[in-house]
């Protein structure tokens, strides 16, 4: 076969054809300096059937270069920073300045407080209202987070896990409020339980009725919410934890398969909530494996999605994923070099074809950015955009002897071990005797070894050391956060309608306890009569119990 | 070397506990004995488990920007539990300015991203052996 392989012909006249027609590419002609054209996707010489069963085309199974036919010649991926601090007001007035300063979609940071499900008054909540991220209570926050901000037009994605189905509730009521109904809602809730209980730690409730609420969400929303995504399943805090790429990929898969087999055991209809699925991985330093997981994640989730559940939608196979690069590559010396690990982790995320992006501040180390920090962080990725040329073709490093060897080797790696937690009796069997936790453990362990003995160089802080006496400017929330958000809190319960909230906590909780019933409408209405996030998931307490961590 | 136990603790509602752990795992590798809390323990909590245990220092870590005030809720709780002979260590994201302020209030180290372990291993030790002393 050659380059004139029909299936070639078959990909330029449908998918190709198909996007180009509906999303015109960003410039009519790609070019060097001097005028050379780039190609929109360089191709073997042959064309054969080994490149089509590995590589394939973009947008076509198995998704190894990209999930778009065009790529970032069609649009940028989206510039999406992960901010909230303080209060509702004050993470308002960042939201705004950084859509003025060109970022095209927003991400939520909460407070612990919020969560975990306590409201900012709960004697848990001491010392953490408004710390990693805005302190959410009751419906008047929401308001105040997205005033003037028209969720009509920006997507926003909310990092909330347990209360997600609490959060995405008050999301939808400010979104009516505003005249915008659920349907035209853009935007992403994380969702992920799972990996809360081997990395992350803000679950609350035990790993069956926690499926329960996500499965309650996706049937929710494929009928009233179909453009929200209705989780995204995470990498990324698997990383952080301390795992290898290929344990990244492997978990996230594995918890992304029970989602599936959870909803699908529901009664859900494959194709009604997959195309709603996405992803979230870490983008680390070692920048070819970095972009070679990537590439192996979208074949074995594709191949995944085929085999067990005979997908046969590519909305139901594509793996869509949004990248952070990673926080704890970061160093406390010599913050500026910082900059530069969030760079290459950036540019690993746009070579691997992520949909969206998040850069690290080169502060992160210290405390939250502060804003000059972040606006170096946007600048980083527009720069990757608009300057070194690798949005202009589409998966740049296919091809490369050792980029495809690497991987196959993390799909195969990745695969092994998905298997391995098939044979534990899956995800919440493992999670409950600790093989998961344990393996990441185990590679934190040693790869934090490997910086003791020096074996592993991070520059500046085991090498390349200087004396640093430069002050750098910290952002610090105001302690006395915590006490305004306990007043305001106070205020919009003294002044709502009693009798109505409590028979909406009540409606709840009958509703809890029935399994069959969907808790979405219960918890809206609840929302709605300025019910508290501790409220209602004190009432979920109840119903449910607490989940209570294992030590190591 | 006398086995001293120690006693590492994640006060607050902050998950992130890969320190925590890799302190608890090279603690255990260089002798000691180590009881690790697991995430989200209370003040109170922490005291109890470091009374109960009769451990010869506590170890905290926190990433959230919380540990102003949890730090030092952890000592009032020990103070409380008739323990205010078991010396603290602390350490996490921490900002420099914050450091001064919680050695004042009576955590004896902190230990800021990028510490070499054998650094804090060398402080438990220092640690431990002081509170032995003082209690024989």
């Amino acid at each position: 076969m050659s380059k004139k392989d029909p299936s070639l012909q078959g990909w330029q006249d449908n998918e190709l054809a198909r996007t180009l027609a509906r999303f015109p590419e960003r410039k009519d002609k790609f070019t060097c300096h001097g005028g050379r054209t780039v190609e929109r996707l360089a191709l073997p010489e042959e064309v054969d059937q080994e490149y089509l069963d590995k590589l394939g085309f973009p947008g076509r199974y198995p998704y190894t270069r990209g999930v778009q036919p065009t790529m970032y010649r069609g649009r940028f991926w989206t510039m999406r920073q992960y901010a909230g601090f303080s209060t509702a007001a004050a993470s308002n007035e960042r939201y705004r300045y950084l859509l003025e300063q060109g970022q095209t979609g927003l991400s939520v940071a909460f407070d612990l407080p919020t969560q975990i499900g306590y409201d900012s008054d709960d004697p848990m909540s001491l010392g953490e209202v408004g710390k990693v991220g805005v302190a959410i209570d009751t419906l008047a926050d929401m308001e105040t987070l997205f005033d003037q901000i028209p969720l009509d037009k920006i997507s926003t994605s909310m990092t909330i896990n347990s209360p997600a189905m609490v959060l995405l509730a008050m999301y939808i009521v400010v979104a009516e409020k505003q005249g915008v109904s659920a349907d035209q809602i853009q935007g992403t809730i994380q969702n992920d339980i799972l990996k809360e209980y081997v990395a992350r730690g803000t679950y609350i409730f035990p790993p069956q009725p926690s499926l329960r609420l996500i499965t309650n969400i996706f049937q929710w929303c494929s009928t009233n919410a179909p453009k929200f995504n209705t989780i995204s399943i995470s990498g990324y805090h698997i990383r952080e934890a301390g795992s290898t790429a290929a344990q990244e990929v492997a978990f996230t898969l594995a918890n992304g398969l029970t989602y599936v087999q959870t909803a699908l055991d529901a009664g859900l209809a494959l194709d009604d909530f997959t195309p709603r699925l996405a992803f979230f991985f870490n983008a680390s330093s070692n920048l070819l494996e970095e972009v070679a997981k990537f590439r192996a994640a979208r074949r074995l989730w594709a191949k995944l999605m085929k085999e067990r559940f005979q997908a046969k939608k590519p909305a139901t196979m594509m793996l869509r994923f949004h990248t952070q690069t990673a926080g704890n590559t970061l160093t406390a010396q010599q913050v500026d070099n910082n900059i530069i690990r969030v760079t290459l982790q950036a540019l690993a995320a746009v070579l691997g074809g992520t949909q969206s992006l998040h850069t690290n501040s080169r502060d992160e180390a210290l405390s939250l950015p502060t804003e000059a920090s972040v606006r170096t962080a946007l600048r980083t990725q527009q720069v990757i955009a608009h300057e070194s040329g690798v949005a202009d073709t589409v998966d740049p490093l296919a091809g490369s002897w050792y980029v495809e060897q690497l991987t196959d080797a993390v799909e195969q790696e990745a695969m092994q071990l998905i298997e391995r937690v098939d044979e534990f009796g899956g995800v919440v069997a493992c999670i409950e005797n600790g093989f998961i936790a344990g393996q990441i453990e185990d590679a934190a362990y040693q790869y934090q070894q490997e910086i003791e003995s020096g074996e592993r160089v991070i520059v500046g802080v085991n090498e390349f050391q200087v004396d640093e006496d430069v002050e750098v400017p910290v952002m610090r929330i105001d302690p006395a956060v915590e006490d305004e958000q306990v007043h305001q809190l106070k205020q919009v319960k003294a002044e709502r309608d009693q009798e109505a909230g409590q028979q909406c906590l009540s409606d709840l909780e009958t509703a809890a306890r029935s399994e069959s019933a969907n808790l979405m409408e219960p918890v809206l209405n609840a929302v709605r009569c300025y019910c508290s996030l501790g409220e209602i998931c004190n009432v979920l307490r109840g119903v449910f119990g607490e989940y209570r961590g294992r030590a190591w | 070397m006398e086995v001293y136990r120690v006693l590492i603790a994640k006060p607050g509602l902050d998950g992130h506990d890969r320190g925590a752990k890799f302190i608890a795992r090279a603690l255990r590798d260089a002798g000691f004995e180590v009881i690790y809390t697991g995430i989200r323990r209370t003040p109170n909590e922490i005291a109890a488990s470091a009374v109960q245990e009769d451990v010869a220092a506590v170890g905290l870590s926190s990433m959230s920007g919380a540990h102003a005030r949890l730090f030092p809720a952890v000592l009032a709780s020990l103070r409380q539990a008739g323990a205010a002979d078991i010396p603290v260590l602390g350490g996490g994201i921490i900002p420099a300015e914050d450091i001064t302020l919680l050695q004042e209030a009576g955590i004896c180290s902190v230990f800021t991203p990028g510490t070499p372990a054998q650094a804090i291993i060398k402080a438990f030790k220092d640690a431990c052996q002081q509170q032995h002393q003082h209690r024989n």
